[in-house]
This record gives structure tokens, sequence and C-alpha cells, in this order.
């Protein structure tokens, strides 16, 4: 039973990326009908906006220690950040440390700028082209992308960590009458499964409660109609560019602690993402919600030694495996709209 | 006008001689007629095949570094660096058999078929005569079948596998890392001694050729001691997330948690391990302790302080005090501002190594090398005494054992060496049943 819950904990934060990352994707396909494969790298550039954040916050200066020496044997560089000196040792390595929850504020701007710009810049001369160009173009504007972060930022993963407040694991075994450190789970996760449920919170509420979110979803159903109305829906569209572009950049930023962040991580979670999308029905927010959570947690459950005891191999396959009896049974997904990529 | 005419003694004749040298051995044949890529003009080119490009990038630009800072030394530039210390003293900083050396370099990417297409263009196009370099035990074991088929001498980067110089060992590829089962001798009495001999190890393993024989070994090596394997799970090479497989671990009665894991998979599973508090667990009434069997001071970095602690290996660490040492961290050091990683040690020593080996030898055929590197034994290369084993290929000599530094004062000063295990220790026999399975074959010259 305490395998079972700890899988479950685990299951529910992957599938928190899974979903924001699909969240994004969908809003982008309901919106423009672009099949974006650069989306993955913008979760990449997400969690390089913790990296930045926390490099700018330690630019340091340098003051040579004649009582130590480098490895040859010269006086030892000491680096001391700026932000020490301004604001006190404690209150410095305070700021320093809470970087990646700063990361929020830096990273929204900067991830609708690039939004912004990717939609305006390229993909907007390929909505009316075939789905395979969109996502020849969009897969090499990805790598693109992930070569700029490696050569700025090196091939090696960067680890940001999560401030001390939250280093460490809370012990559920105990609330639930396990023996203690039985069923633990790290703070961060913890916190990353809330911020995810926040965003998408955020973001169903932005569409469903105001003005700008209603119009958006009345050209997702018919953009023809919803411009002949007089309302600019090209012009809203590319706002839903930048806000995918921020959830898939936040989903990175809050990421970075969990996983090291390096270059190639986008491409680690885009195919899966794109399952993510297919399971839940193109087009479909709940769907892609929905499908991320549980594929999540269904890839979990599937490390589990008892389960790969008897299906060796089962934890690589489970999510495509779902996929093919998803699509077999209904063809457009679990939540998909008729008409959606079927034409 | 002539007129040909056949006789039955002139057919005769033509036979035999076209037979005699149809049944001519080919190294005759071959010293006759030359080699792949003989140098003919003023120089003679080597071929770096590094990941520049992927995620070890980072340990194939260290490489390329150390190799161009070879190349200088051989070309008399520089200070010479361990041409200095080297026990052989064939080399006189004027190139290769007075051949003045460049190099070519190629992207392995650290994948298998990129590596090759690389190295067989290095080959084909631009005449290469060596190649030096890679990350990966695939790669490693790939590139070192090719220039076997093509008459090149393979002088392999880092690869730890036991198979390079196992299975999968060749006459013309040489092996200056250590591997796997010298990775467990060398860690199995440290581990002992600080964890004593009554554990439960469970293993997380890349599933691939590097990561079976290391866990092979390091699991024969401390079962021998007394500790009990409880489990061995194989992750996939693609694994980024791996709190799925460490959440096993709190519930298995497990007290020490080995990691078969190289490159991003030892960082981010080391990452999830320390998030999960292990390393904080106590477990059958003991402190729960992390392995990493093979240690990189470049992986060390990204994992961050999540190394502080942790016991693992190394072939060659830039703090040693020898002065083959201390004389390459001075030359590279100097040119390169940074303190060189085990990796750039290995390929700068595997390309000294080659041009000595050359010299010696008096020729580039890599017949004559393969000779001259078989038993050779010399010394002042940063690793003590070594000897290039002739029946495998494989370079003996002392292994660090290491530990992630509590304190570190800077960027480059992550770990620490706990000690220097000595060669006879790490030691076995040629036909050990973990190499088993492959022979070194005839040398091939190519051509």
């Amino acid at each position: 039973m305490d395998a079972i819950i700890l899988q479950l904990l685990n299951g529910l934060d992957k599938g928190s990326a899974y979903a924001l990352i699909a969240l994004g994707l969908t809003l982008i396909f309901g919106t423009l009908g672009v099949v974006n494969f650069a989306h993955g790298a913008l979760f990449m550039i997400g969690a390089f906006c913790a990296v930045t954040l926390q490099r700018i916050l330690s630019f340091s200066y340098v003051v040579e220690d004649p009582t130590q020496k480098d490895f040859l044997g010269r006086p030892l560089k000491v680096q001391t950040p700026y932000i020490e000196s301004w604001f006190g040792p404690d209150f410095g390595s305070a700021i320093i440390d809470w970087s990646v929850p700063l990361a929020i504020l830096f990273s929204i701007p900067i991830m609708i700028a690039i939004g912004f710009i990717m939609e305006r810049g390229l993909i907007k001369h390929f909505y009316k082209r075939p789905h395979a160009d969109q996502i020849l173009v969009t897969f090499g504007l990805a790598i693109v992308l992930q070569e700029i972060v490696r050569t700025y930022y090196g091939a090696n993963p960067i680890q940001t960590p999560a401030p001390q407040a939250f280093v460490g694991s809370f012990d559920f075994g105990s609330l639930l009458g396990f023996d203690p450190n039985v069923v633990i789970y790290p703070y961060w996760r913890m916190v990353y499964f809330g911020f995810s449920a926040l965003i998408i919170g955020a973001v169903f509420a932005f569409l469903r409660f105001t003005t700008f979110g209603m119009v958006v979803r009345a050209g997702m159903a018919d953009r023809e109609t919803v411009g002949l109305l007089g309302l600019n829906i090209d012009k809203r569209f590319t706002l839903m560019f930048g806000l995918a572009a921020a959830v898939a950049g936040l989903a990175g930023v809050m990421y970075a602690p969990i996983n090291a962040p390096n270059y190639h991580m986008g491409m680690d979670f885009l195919v899966l993402s794109f399952v993510v999308v297919v399971v839940g029905g193109m087009g479909s927010l709940p769907g892609a919600v929905l499908a991320g959570f549980m594929l999540g947690i269904l890839e979990s459950f599937a490390s589990m030694n008892e389960v790969k005891d008897y299906f060796d191999g089962i934890d690589q396959i489970i999510i495509y495996l779902v996929a093919i009896v998803v699509l077999l049974t209904r063809p457009r997904g679990l939540m998909g709209r008729k008409g959606v990529m079927e034409d | 006008m002539s007129k040909f005419t056949t006789t039955r003694r002139g057919l005769i004749k033509s036979g035999v001689v076209g037979g005699a040298g149809l049944a001519m051995p080919t190294i005759f044949t071959s010293s006759a007629f030359g080699y792949t890529n003989e140098p003919t003009g003023s120089t003679v080119t080597l071929g770096f095949n590094v990941p520049q490009t992927g995620p070890y990038a980072e340990e194939g630009l260290d490489e390329l570094r150390a190799q161009e800072l070879a190349v200088e030394h051989l070309n008399g530039m520089g200070d010479g660096g361990m041409l200095n210390t080297f026990s052989s003293k064939a080399l006189k900083g004027n190139g290769i058999l007075g051949k003045k050396v460049q190099f070519v370099t190629g992207d392995t990417q650290t994948k298998s078929d990129a590596a090759r297409a690389s190295a067989k263009s290095m080959i084909e196009k631009d005449g290469a005569v060596m190649i030096n370099g890679g990350s990966s035990s695939g790669v490693a074991v790939a590139v070192q079948g090719l220039c076997q088929e093509a008459g090149v001498i393979f002088m392999a980067g880092l690869t730890h596998s036991n198979d390079t110089t196992g299975k999968d060992k060749k006459r013309n590829g040489f092996r200056h890392f250590f591997n796997g089962y010298m990775s467990a001798a060398a860690l199995a009495p440290v581990l002992k001694n600080a964890y004593g001999s009554d554990r439960r190890a469970y293993h997380l393993t890349a599933d691939y050729t590097w990561g079976w024989t290391q866990q092979e070994s390091i699991a024969a090596a401390t079962e021998a001691m007394g500790w009990e394997t409880v489990n061995n799970v194989l992750t996939p090479l693609a694994s980024t997330d791996f709190s799925s497989y460490i959440a096993p671990v709190l519930n298995s009665g497990a007290d020490v948690l080995v990691l078969n894991h190289y490159g991003g998979n030892m960082v981010n599973s080391l990452t999830n391990a320390i998030q999960f508090g292990l390393r904080d667990k106590i477990v059958n009434g003991k402190q729960f302790e992390i392995v990493v069997p093979l240690y990189s001071e470049l992986m060390a970095a990204g994992a961050g302080k999540n190394v502080e602690g942790v016991i693992g290996s190394m072939n060659w660490n830039w703090q040693l005090q020898d002065d083959g040492t201390q004389a390459f961290v001075k030359s590279f050091g100097e040119k390169y501002g940074r303190p060189p990683s085990n990796s750039a040690h290995t390929c700068y020593v595997q390309t000294l190594l080659y041009a000595d080996a050359c010299e010696r030898a008096g020729t580039f055929n890599p017949c004559g090398v393969v000779d001259a590197l078989e038993g050779f034994e010399f010394d002042g290369m940063g690793n003590g005494p070594v000897l290039y084993r002739a029946e495998d290929h494989q370079c003996f000599k002392d292994v660090l054992v290491m530990k992630g530094k509590e304190n570190p004062t800077n960027e480059y000063d992550t770990l620490e060496i706990v000690e220097v295990t000595p060669r006879a220790q790490v030691e076995y026999a040629p036909d050990h049943p973990m190499f088993a399975g492959g022979e070194l074959g005839a040398c091939n010259p190519g051509a």
C-alpha cells in the first residue's frame, strides 16, 4: 500500500509537468491550428530563465585571497556576489536562495515576448500550410533554440536548487499510520503540483470568466463567425500564443530544482506531451489536463518493481499502449471534439 | 608487328609466380604496398573523434582541449607538458618521425552511428592514421570495430565498460582508461571500511553495455565482502526523472543505493535521491548511503552539493602530486584557465602514447604501432607505473577512490582523493569471466 501511495504522488508531479506542457500545446492548436513542436523548447527556456536569474543575482566581484591557493598555486580568486555586499550577507544570500520563485516574475514577460516573436516572426507564415510543414518548421525552430542555449550555457546540467525552506521531504507515512520514513515526498515536488494546479485553474478561469477568454473560446469554436462580428480574433490568438508560451515557461521555471536544467530537456518532454494531447483529444483543454495526470500516474505505477516483474519494460511503453487503446476505442481521444484534424 | 605466343613452360612459370603471390601472407604484401593513410608528405594527420554536440559535449570539449595541447607538445610548442616527465624519451618535440602533427576533428554526438560516420570520414577523406577520443563505451566499441576494419589505430578515450577490452576487444584498439572491474576492485575495500560489511545494496543501472558491466563488477565485489544485493533495476538511458525508480528504494529494506549511472543520468538520479531524503534516512540501524562507482569532475560539478560525501572512483585527478600530473595541470591550466578533467587526461596521454609508439617502431604502420604498444611499460604520465597489457590492450595502473568534497572552496574543488588504490589490487587475469568471449584477432594495416 505504501508503494502505491508513493507512486501515486510521483504520478501527480509527473502528470503536472505533462499537463502544463500539453495545456499550452492545446491552447496553440485550438486557437491557431498550429502543431507546435517548439513547445518543449519553450519549457526548456523557462527552466533557463531560472538559471539566468540565479546567475544575475549571483553576479560577483573578485578578490584575491593570498591565504588560499588555486589549482596552479596562485592566490585564490574569491567571488562575492554584489547583492551580498549591497544588502548584507544574510539578506543577499536569502535573495539568491529564492531565485527560482523570483524567476516566476522574471520569466513571464520574457516568455510572452518570445511567444509573440515566434508567432509573428515565423509561425504566422505557416497557418495555411499543411500540418507536416508546421511540424517541420517548429521542430527546426526547437533545434535552433536548444543549440543557442547550449552555446551560451554549455551541455552540462546546471543545478538550480529550490530555496532551503523547501529542501527535504514530508513524511506522509506518519500521517497515514505507516512506519516513519516509508512514504516520504520532497517538499518541492509538492509545491510543483500545487503550482501546476494553480496555473491550470487560472488558465481555465481566464478563458471562462473573462470577456477576452469568451471571445477566444468562441474563436476556437468558429473563427470565421467571430471575425464576421468585427472582432480581431487574430490579435487575440497571437496573445494566446504568448500565454501558452508563458505557461510552458512557468512549468520549466518550477521544474528547474527537480532536475538540473540542460539544453535538451525540452525534447525529453515533447513527444510525451504530444501523446498526452492526442490521448486527451486534439484541441480539448480539459482533455489535455486529464490525460496529463492520467498518463503521469500510469507511468509511475508501471515503474513499480512488482509490475515490472510481470511485464518487463512496461514502464517504457505504457503511455504508448494507453494511447493505442484510447485511439482504437475513442478515435478523437478522451475529450476530443468532432471535426478537429478530421478534414 | 610482334607475334605473341604462349608456350606450356611459360604458362607454368606464370602460374607459379602468380600463385606464390596470392599465397603470400598479407603482412608481407601490406608492408610492401603500404598501409592505410601512410603519410607521404611532411605532415601526419590524427583524428580526434569527440562529442561536440549532445549531452557529453562539455566532456568532448575538454578532451579536444587536451588533444590540441598534446599536438602542440608533439610539435615542440609550449612547455612540453608530460613529454618532460614521460619515462620513454623517444619523442623529441619535432612531430612524429620528423613529420609535423596536424589534426582533424569529428563529432561523435555520443551516438554509435554518428561516431562511426565521423571516424570514417576522417580516415577516408582526411587521411587520419589514428582515431582518438570519445565519452561513451557504446561509441568506443563501435569506433574500435570500424578502425579495425579500416586498418588504423584506435586510442580510446573515456570508455569504462569491461567489454571494450573484453568481449569487444580488437588488435588495433587500445584503452588507457580504467574499467568497471577496476572501479569495483578499488571501491570495495574503501566501502567496507566506511560503511561496514553488513549492508543491503539497491542498484539502479543504466541499460547499456557500460551499465551492465559496471553493475556486474560492483555487485560481485561488494557481495564478496559480505554485502547483499537487494535488487538491480535497469533504467533506460533516455530517462530524465528517476523519482519513480527511487521511490521503491524507500521500502526495499536497502541501506545503500548504488547508482550505476554516468553523465546526465548520474546528475539526475543523484539529485532525485537527495530530494527524497535518502541520505537522511536511518535503515536497519545504519545511515543510508549512496555510491557512484564512476565519477567525473564535470558531472560532479553538474550535481553540485548533491555529491558531498558520496564515494566513487576515477582514472586520474588533477589534485595528484606526482611530476607528470603537475606538468600536465600546469600546461593545461595556463592555456585554458581551468584544471583538466580525467577524460582530458586520458586523451592527452593516449595521443602521446601513440606518437611514442610510432617513434619506437620507426613507422606509422598500425602493425608496428601495435607491436610497440603491446606489453609497453611506462611511467611519468600521472598514474604511476603503467602496463599496456598485450593480451587485451588494457592499461593497468593505480585507481583513485574519490569522495564528494564537503566544503568546496571553488567551482573545481568538487571531489577529494580518498585513496590511491595500488595497481596490484585492481589487476585481473586476461581470461577473467567478466572479460570473456572476445578475441583480439590479427592486426589489420589496411590498404
